[in-house]
């Protein structure tokens, strides 16, 4: 086995793994907040990058553009708070969760409805390309764009990580996620605090949808994305931020190296389930994920 | 007969049981038995570890110390990491603190189920709604019939259980464990919550249950008037552990279990 | 005729315990089979048969199958495309390598298959509960697709994965008109929607509702976690399973296994959320309502677009489609999450009670 293509492989599958932690995270800020299992973050991951680049292709200016997008995204989120969790609250997880997925229809049409529906290519000036530096030193070839990603992502999520510690509002945060009713208690305006919540993952979602969409243009299947992030999230455990880092590089780099060892044995394609078959695996083992925290029901 | 003639040999014994959730000591080291017949009540302060001793003897909860016997057709089965589903075919059944209903059911269907162990119809069988299956839908609403009569409930029997009002629902609760025909009842507080006309209905149904079917019954409860009345027998648990065991009236007399109710300066 | 139960005394639990314990209902449920069976195929054209009433079946088939797991046993499944297609290459499979065993049988042995499917993926629901279990089932929807893409078996190496269903041919009668597959349809659809009603109201159908419920409670009055979840997973995959034969043979006739999408998984968890979590008539309100609204919307704007000379593409219209499902399932999730089915309970009520409030 050749080492330095293992290591090609490896080092491709953690930084698209880290990719996964970005869609995995907006899951993540969602539950912890509100115990919500959002499923149309992908949608809003798809609605994000097609507002930005299709305003960019009407001639916009980049950093207007990014305004009005995270705009959009920040009244998108008070919007679903408003319409569709308030009137939900008390209701069981479940109920919730479905209520999400008819929320992907709905921005998954809206955003199609307004934009239509042609797949558009997104540029950010960063170039897709093997870091000759580390070939001609390594021969691994390491793409220049998903190192620059990454940077971005370990950027987010460092900055979230320090807002949850140390603002009022990531105090607040944390104590509406522990519980809801003792938070109202001590006067947390828990309406405000969901709006933040969603708003904060639109944000997330816009920078995921322009670096997925630069990568892989934005299309439709950009939605697909989201799909990928559920097994991250249970291998990392829904409540840690930190649990969907780590999740998204084991489920990025075993993809992979999966893909490129094991797929021609099998036929190939095996990147759409192996995920999926890696959490199946670890939920018997673990069920609350690597760093979640362990349930006991009480009767 | 009186009372205490009727109460019989030793029917359960719980054996130096510990249970911990993480470093929460839930029980440690507790051993008590239970006799046929009689009525068992378990007291004790908040956090105790009364439910949870509850929740070990019918399997929901598995101590990690200690053993939980019990006399099941004249065998002794010891256990400590049996489900509960396997507790209730030995013929145990009871009732929850916080009542737990089939919300989505019938009171009639909420009945119905504590007679599931009893029926042996295949899936196909009842879905083909003939025979045998049909035969014991008709068998099994007749005796359930009868402990709806029993517990006075016959105008709810079509109620869905979410529109009854608390007392009630506790009353089909108790009513669901009784269609098992359990051989050991636990009781986990059924009659907080109530008021004063409401507790004296459930004593009432307590002591016919324990008089008309023998059934054997532990108790949780925090009314000392109800435990004292009611009770042949009282165990006393403070922080996990047992600190009394005796008739009401050694209770009633035991230091220990005055300083854990009223706190003592230690 | 009023829609009254005074007067109908029952003396015996037997009576209390029928199908449909009041008059009304079984006159009511007597002549909607009557219309279907009879009346239907005398008087509806090809395209109401074959391109409305034959899919509505079949959907509602498959809604059934997913309620029996989803809102009996409480067990969330967004898998329930893949048992669909594992009904349908197996049934594809049987009756191609074993023309002897007949179309019925065939159709039966793909559904026990796609049982199969089921228990193996339902596995991880003794240790796993809602979005958990339903992020679980997700995996066996794509690694269906992905083994019945892959693995030529499934579709006899077709080049394209494209399927074409033989003729179905029943004891020497060939099922090849619009009206003969609709009645074969339907036949199959009553009598499983008929079993599936008399095993929710037995014991199965209350320990699946006990395990819904609250489970801890269940497992305390005896009822096996482990059995009683996979036998809803079981019980529910084989609908799903003959769902997807029909859907092969008496709707579409070619299928590939992209036919059986994630997408369609969510469109039969609309059914049944719009329709009625925990109904048998649910289903087939949902199914009669997701099958009919494209066909509603594409009339109203084509009628749109007439009247004001407006242009309102194709892909519009579909993505209008897709906001107002979408929309709709929230509606019903806030407003009536029990659905149409309780709409139509409520209807009933206050019927019984009018023309007097209450």
């Amino acid at each position: 086995m050749n080492v330095s293509f293992f290591f090609e492989v490896l080092i491709g599958g953690l930084l698209a793994g880290v990719m996964y932690s970005l869609v995995a995270l907006g899951f993540v800020l969602i539950y912890k907040a509100s115990g919500v299992f959002n499923f149309a973050q992908g949608a809003m991951v798809f609605l994000a990058a097609l507002t930005f680049v299709s305003l960019l292709e009407r001639g916009v200016n980049f950093w207007l553009a990014l305004g009005v997008t995270l705009a959009v995204m920040v009244v998108l989120g008070m919007a679903i708070e408003r319409v569709v969790l308030r009137p939900l609250v008390n209701q069981p997880p479940i109920t919730l969760f479905m209520a999400t997925i008819g929320l992907t229809f709905v921005l998954e049409g809206l955003s199609q409805a307004v934009w239509g529906s042609q797949p558009h290519g997104l540029e950010l000036g960063i170039a897709d390309v093997p870091m000759q530096w580390l070939a001609d030193s390594t021969g691994m070839f390491i793409s220049q764009f998903d190192l620059i990603a990454s940077g971005v992502a370990a950027v987010l999520v460092a900055a979230l990580a320090l807002f949850f510690q140390y603002t009022r509002v990531g105090r607040a945060l944390r104590a509406v996620a522990d519980d809801h009713q003792a938070a109202l208690a001590v006067g947390i305006p828990l309406k405000n605090i969901w709006a933040i919540v969603w708003a904060v993952a639109g944000f997330v979602a816009l920078v995921a949808g322009m670096l997925w969409g630069a990568r892989n243009g934005v299309q439709y299947a950009l939605t697909f994305i989201a799909l990928k992030a559920l097994p991250v999230l249970i291998l990392g455990g829904f409540e840690s931020i930190l649990g969907a880092i780590v999740g998204g590089l084991i489920i990025g780099a075993s993809e992979k190296l999966a893909e490129v060892y094991l797929g021609p044995m099998v036929g190939g394609g095996i990147e759409s389930w192996f995920a999926y078959v890696i959490a199946l695996l670890f939920l018997l083992v673990r069920p609350q994920g690597l760093f979640g925290e362990k349930i006991i029901d009480r009767v | 007969m009186s009372r205490e003639a009727r109460i019989g040999e030793t029917v359960l014994s719980v054996e130096k049981v510990s249970l911990s959730f993480g470093g929460v000591k839930a029980l440690q080291d507790v051993s008590f038995d239970v006799r046929e017949h009689e009525v068992r009540a378990i007291i004790g302060p908040n956090g105790a570890g009364k439910s949870s001793m509850l929740n070990v003897i019918n399997g929901v909860y598995h101590p990690q110390q200690g053993t939980i016997r019990l006399r099941a057709n004249g065998a002794w089965k010891e256990f400590s990491d049996m489900d509960s589903h396997e507790a209730a075919a030995l013929g145990i059944a009871r009732t929850f603190q916080n009542i737990a209903l089939f919300k989505g059911m019938t009171v009639l269907d909420n009945i119905m189920t504590g007679r599931n162990l009893k029926m042996r119809a295949s899936f196909l069988e009842q879905a083909i709604w003939i025979g045998r299956a049909r035969r014991e839908e008709l068998k099994h609403r007749r005796a359930v019939e009868e402990i709806i009569d029993f517990m006075e409930i016959q105008h709810i029997r079509k109620t869905p259980v979410g529109r009854l009002p608390y007392g009630l629902q506790k009353r089909v609760e108790l009513a669901r464990a009784l269609a098992a025909e359990p051989r050991l009842l636990l009781l986990d507080e059924p009659m907080a919550g109530m008021n004063m006309e409401e507790k004296q209905d459930m004593c009432r149904f307590v002591l016919d249950v324990n008089d008309q079917y023998g059934t054997t019954i532990v108790l949780i409860e925090h009314d000392m008037g109800v435990v004292m009345d009611i009770s042949d027998r009282v165990v006393v648990l403070d922080y996990g552990r047992k600190i009394g065991d005796g008739t009401p009236e050694e209770i009633r007399g035991n230091q220990a279990v005055i300083d854990a109710y009223l706190g003592v300066a230690h | 005729m009023l829609y009254r139960e005074a007067g109908q005394f029952k003396s015996t639990y037997a009576a209390d315990q029928q199908i449909f314990p009041i008059r009304q209902d079984r006159i009511a449920v007597t002549l909607l089979l009557l219309v279907a069976f009879i009346g239907v195929p005398l008087f509806a054209n090809e395209y109401w048969l074959s391109a409305i009433l034959v899919p509505f079946l079949i959907f509602a088939l498959a809604a059934l199958g997913l309620n029996i797991l989803t809102g009996y046993a409480g067990q969330l499944s967004l898998g329930t495309a893949a048992f669909m297609a594992v009904g349908a290459f197996m049934a594809y499979n049987f009756v191609l390598r074993m023309p002897w065993l007949g179309v019925i049988p065939s159709f039966i042995l793909a559904g026990l298959c796609a049982s199969a499917v089921g228990i193996v993926f339902g596995l991880p629901s003794l240790r796993i509960k809602g979005f958990y279990l339903a992020v679980a089932t997700l995996a066996c929807q794509f690694f269906v697709l992905w083994a019945i893409q892959r693995i030529g078996w499934f579709t006899n190496n077709s080049s394209t994965g494209v399927i074409t269903a033989q003729t179905i041919e029943i004891l020497g009668h060939t099922f090849d008109t619009p009206q003969s597959k609709y009645l074969l349809t339907l036949g199959i659809v009553a009598v499983l929607a008929l079993l599936a009603k008399n095993l929710m109201r037995s014991e199965t159908g209350r320990a699946f509702m006990a395990v819904r419920d609250m489970d801890v409670a269940a497992s305390v009055i005896g009822i096996p976690m482990m059995k009683t979840k996979l036998l809803a997973f079981a019980i529910s995959s084989f609908y799903c399973g003959v769902a997807g034969a029909m859907y092969a043979y008496t709707y579409l006739g070619t299928v590939e296994p992209e036919a059986f999408t994630l997408d369609l998984s969510f469109r039969i968890l609309f059914m049944i959320i719009i329709g009625g979590v925990g109904s048998i008539l649910g289903s087939f309100l949902g199914a009669a309502f997701i099958t009919l609204l494209p066909i509603f919307l594409n009339v109203f704007f084509g009628a749109l677009s007439h009247t004001f000379g407006l242009d309102i593409s194709h892909a519009i219209v579909s993505n209008i489609e897709l906001m107002i499902f979408g929309g709709l399932i929230i509606f019903f999730l806030i407003v009536e999450p029990h659905g149409l089915a309780r709409l139509w309970q409520i209807a009933k009520e206050k019927l019984r009670l009018w023309p007097f409030p209450h």
